[in-house]
């Protein structure tokens, strides 16, 4: 099961606050001058900067526990990010499963989410574990 | 501009498995869980509404565990300097993490390749600990480092 698509342009300041906002101060992330002299020849963006784009899945509503968490994340990366690019996000239901935990039962739920640029470049995936329980 | 001090990146002939990377310490604050809400566009209200994450269960708001591996991902490219790309980062949160209470994150070198073309790709371990030593979040990055 897959999601619809959905685009994005990177914009300069929205790299640039999300690395404020993870409190990083890498002048590569909103220093043009700097990063020029760089392999990159530019500004790019952090690592984890396209799970900004969060591509929805719409999955039917499950009642199961109180709360959802965050399980863990695997983010690969294949080519740089950069201010203008347009990047296109599509999520897939890559699993679910139930499993005893310490604290009783939960509902594990795998997305992945495939990243790719205005070329057609697969640009990164996200994998994200959600947790209800 | 005073552009801060970044490291220029390891010198890649010297590279050994086992060495480890210089710790970073983060101080979250309720500000920081609000700046990151607002630029991931991530409003789930655990991490910042006290109420709701205590009717969910929890005893306040909590870091988000994407907040955590973006640390995990700085923890790594501050280390391997503007000439490299994470290639690879993976992290999974075996714990709650609150506000105001120092984070520290750790990596050691587990592999290291040595590719054409001046680079070599790094493999690490790295994990995130709470203020009383606990590992919340584990996790494995790889890195590419161009000399």
């Amino acid at each position: 099961m897959t999601g619809p698509v959905v685009t994005m342009t990177v914009e300069a300041g929205a790299i640039r606050r999300f690395a404020e906002a993870i409190g990083d101060p890498n002048p590569l992330y909103f220093d043009e001058e700097y990063a020029r002299q760089t392999k990159w020849g530019g500004v790019v963006a952090p690592p984890t900067f396209l799970c900004t784009l969060l591509a929805p899945l719409p999955l039917p509503p499950v009642e199961f526990g109180t709360m959802g968490l965050n399980g863990g994340n695997k983010f690969e990366c294949f080519r740089p990010v950069r201010p203008g690019d347009v990047i296109a996000a599509q999520a897939r239901l890559a699993e679910v499963r139930a499993v005893a935990g310490r604290s009783g039962g939960m509902l594990i739920t795998e997305r992945e989410i495939r990243y790719t640029n205005q070329a057609g470049d697969v640009v990164a995936t996200c994998r994200l574990t959600g947790i209800q329980r | 501009m005073t552009i801060p001090d970044v490291a220029a990146g390891p010198s890649i002939k010297e590279l050994q498995v086992g060495q480890t990377l210089p710790v970073v310490v983060k101080h979250p604050t309720t500000r920081q869980l609000v700046m990151y809400a607002g630029a991931s566009g991530d409003f789930y209200e655990i991490h910042y509404d006290t109420a709701f994450a205590q009717k969910a269960g929890l005893e306040g708001v909590i870091v988000h565990g994407l907040l955590k591996v973006a640390w995990l991902g700085q923890l790594v490219s501050s280390w391997a300097g503007p000439n490299s790309m994470v290639r690879t980062l993976e992290a999974s949160y075996r714990g709650t993490d609150v506000p105001a209470s120092d984070y520290r994150l750790n990596g050691t070198i587990t592999s290291v390749e040595h590719k054409g073309e001046g680079s070599a790709l790094i493999g690490l371990d790295v994990w995130g600990e709470s203020a009383d030593g606990t590992r919340t979040t584990l996790g494995n990055a790889s890195v590419e480092v161009w000399e």
